[in-house]
């Protein structure tokens, strides 16, 4: 999933600041899931700056709204009917879907309420972690399934360094050291020989070679 | 002075190499580096000029180096990985060339997150070793990533670092194997204080037959007080201080602690000195390079060979 966290609640009311009627719109699909966008993050977030307003005198109206996914179209379209009684969107989406709104709806400004994160799993309850860079050509065969770019601080691909020290990271000691868990992985299926041999320089030109990234399916297209 | 490593002849002609160490300044003035490295002249075959060791903003190492070489030192030329990408490594490594430099010791290089520009972006487009191949390839076949050829190879003895007390124990040989495939010609290992791990690591490097294809030179550090050495055991990644190294700086006074810490840096290199497949050693004297002099010269390191210059 893709993870983001609340921006504080000084930066997001600077933010809003100019506009009278916003809609707080929620999301019900990652950030829903790492608990910082959804149907109820919304609306504790939509209470906190009614609240904070009334206490300061000012005249605002916040209403919340949540939709299914704010990064496809045909969820974002649910929002024509309501959305021109706003003057401004405050989004709860990540980065994918603040632009898809804003897209959509190109009138109004969409005001982002999360610093959106990585591509992550949820490894406990309340516990997010990176996993994914999203880097075009998945490498997980070669490395035991742990991925060196999402996992090891400097991205190494003939690890470990020097600084892995009882299967932790130099740069945090809550980091478990990548390298280390790749070579225990790599062990205990037989296949250390693996990285006996030198990976090559990553292709990224994969990520970000052409710019900006788009897919197209031919076979998905009407 | 040819334009030869005279690090590769001293270490091709079999004897016991001798490095240095000096960090670029935190300013532009040129004086700093040179007056540190006539500290080290006579007293080393070549020295290191670092590359914004601990992710710290300091004088470029390539233009310290050129310095360095017209002063008529042979610098070796350390490169991280964290600064820049494949395009600039591999434009360096002709700029280096290009000053006469002709030795390159490539790192993966520490953190940014431990120096004083944290919101840096790190780089890391090739690994250290992705990084010896490169210039590995550029200097025996002539070519760049890719496969384009250049019109002058550049002609660089490549080194590369070794840390035989991280982990996974098991692993740190065969990263060294790694290493030397790729192609470092010399090998410069984390500073040695726990000589029992330094000699098994050591024996397997021998048992692989690494000993014979690349120079292995052990790397020291002398310590300048017991808060020192505490702070090398608690605070640096990746270096192994043993305990009765702690206490026996702590066992003398604070005023002959120095002292002590040059007797323990004299020691490890006369035993670094018999063990097998070691050819030399790098001493890295950090903001004390007054004491490398006096270190050689306990250590039977004087007088240095005299340059053969082919």
């Amino acid at each position: 999933m893709i993870t983001g966290e609340q921006k504080p609640i000084d930066e997001i009311r600077e933010m809003i600041a100019p506009y009278k009627r916003i809609l707080a719109l929620g999301c019900g699909s990652c950030v829903a899931e790492c608990a910082s966008g959804g149907e109820k993050e919304t609306a504790m977030l939509a209470s906190l700056l009614r609240m904070a307003a009334k206490i300061k005198g000012e005249d605002v109206i916040i209403e919340e709204q949540t939709i299914d996914r704010q990064c496809v179209k045909e969820f974002v379209i649910q929002l024509d009917e309501t959305i021109g009684r706003y003057d401004a969107v405050l989004s709860l989406g990540c980065g994918a879907g603040v632009q898809a709104v804003s897209a959509m709806f190109p009138e109004i400004p969409v005001i982002p309420a999360l610093n959106t994160e990585f591509l992550g799993e949820t490894k406990d309850q309340g516990i997010w972690v990176e996993s994914c860079l999203g880097c075009g050509d998945c490498m997980l065969y070669h490395f035991g399934g742990i991925c060196p770019l999402a996992r090891c601080s400097k991205q190494i691909l003939n690890g470990p360094c020097g600084g892995s020290i009882d299967g932790k990271c130099e740069v945090n000691p809550d980091i478990e050291c990548a390298w280390q868990l790749i070579i225990d992985r790599l062990s205990k299926f037989g296949n250390l020989d693996r990285i006996e041999n030198i990976y090559p320089p990553k292709d990224w030109s994969k990520k970000q070679g052409g710019g900006p990234r788009k897919i197209v399916r031919e076979d998905q297209q009407k | 002075m040819k334009n030869i490593s005279r690090l590769k002849d001293v270490l091709e002609r079999g004897e016991f190499a001798v490095t240095g160490e000096c960090g670029p300044p935190k300013g532009a003035d040129p004086e700093i580096i040179l007056e540190k490295a006539e500290l080290l002249r006579g007293n080393v075959d070549a020295l290191n000029v670092t590359d914004n060791q601990t992710a710290i903003v300091r004088m470029s190492s390539m233009v310290a180096c050129g310095l360095l070489k017209t002063a008529g030192l042979d610098p070796v030329l350390q490169m991280v990985v964290r600064d820049r990408n494949r395009i600039a490594l591999q434009s360096d490594i002709l700029g280096a060339s290009a000053l006469g430099i002709r030795n390159v010791l490539c790192l993966s290089g520490d953190h940014q997150i431990f120096g004083n520009q944290p919101e840096a972006l790190g780089v890391f487009d090739l690994d250290s070793i992705q990084f010896v191949q490169t210039v590995k390839t550029m200097r025996d076949e002539g070519t760049i990533l890719g496969g384009d050829v250049l019109n002058k190879p550049p002609e660089v003895f490549i080194g590369a670092a070794a840390n035989p007390f991280a982990d996974p124990m098991d692993f740190r040989v065969i990263r060294l194997a790694k290493k030397i495939k790729a192609g470092a010609d010399f090998i410069q290992t984390q500073c040695i204080y726990n000589l029992e791990r330094f000699e098994s690591w050591m024996a397997m490097a021998r048992e692989r037959g690494l000993t014979e294809k690349t120079f292995i030179l052990g790397g020291v550090t002398p310590i300048k007080s017991a808060g020192m050495a505490k702070y090398m055991k608690n605070k640096v990644p990746g270096m192994d201080v043993p305990d009765e190294i702690i206490k026996r700086m702590e066992g003398v006074p604070k005023d002959k602690q120095r002292e002590e810490g040059i007797r323990i840096c004299v020691e490890t290199i006369q035993r670094l000195k018999e063990i097998p497949g070691v050819k030399g050693v790098h001493i890295m004297a950090i903001e004390w390079e007054e004491a490398v002099g006096e270190i050689a010269e306990r250590a039977g390191l004087l007088p240095r060979p005299v340059f053969n210059g082919k």
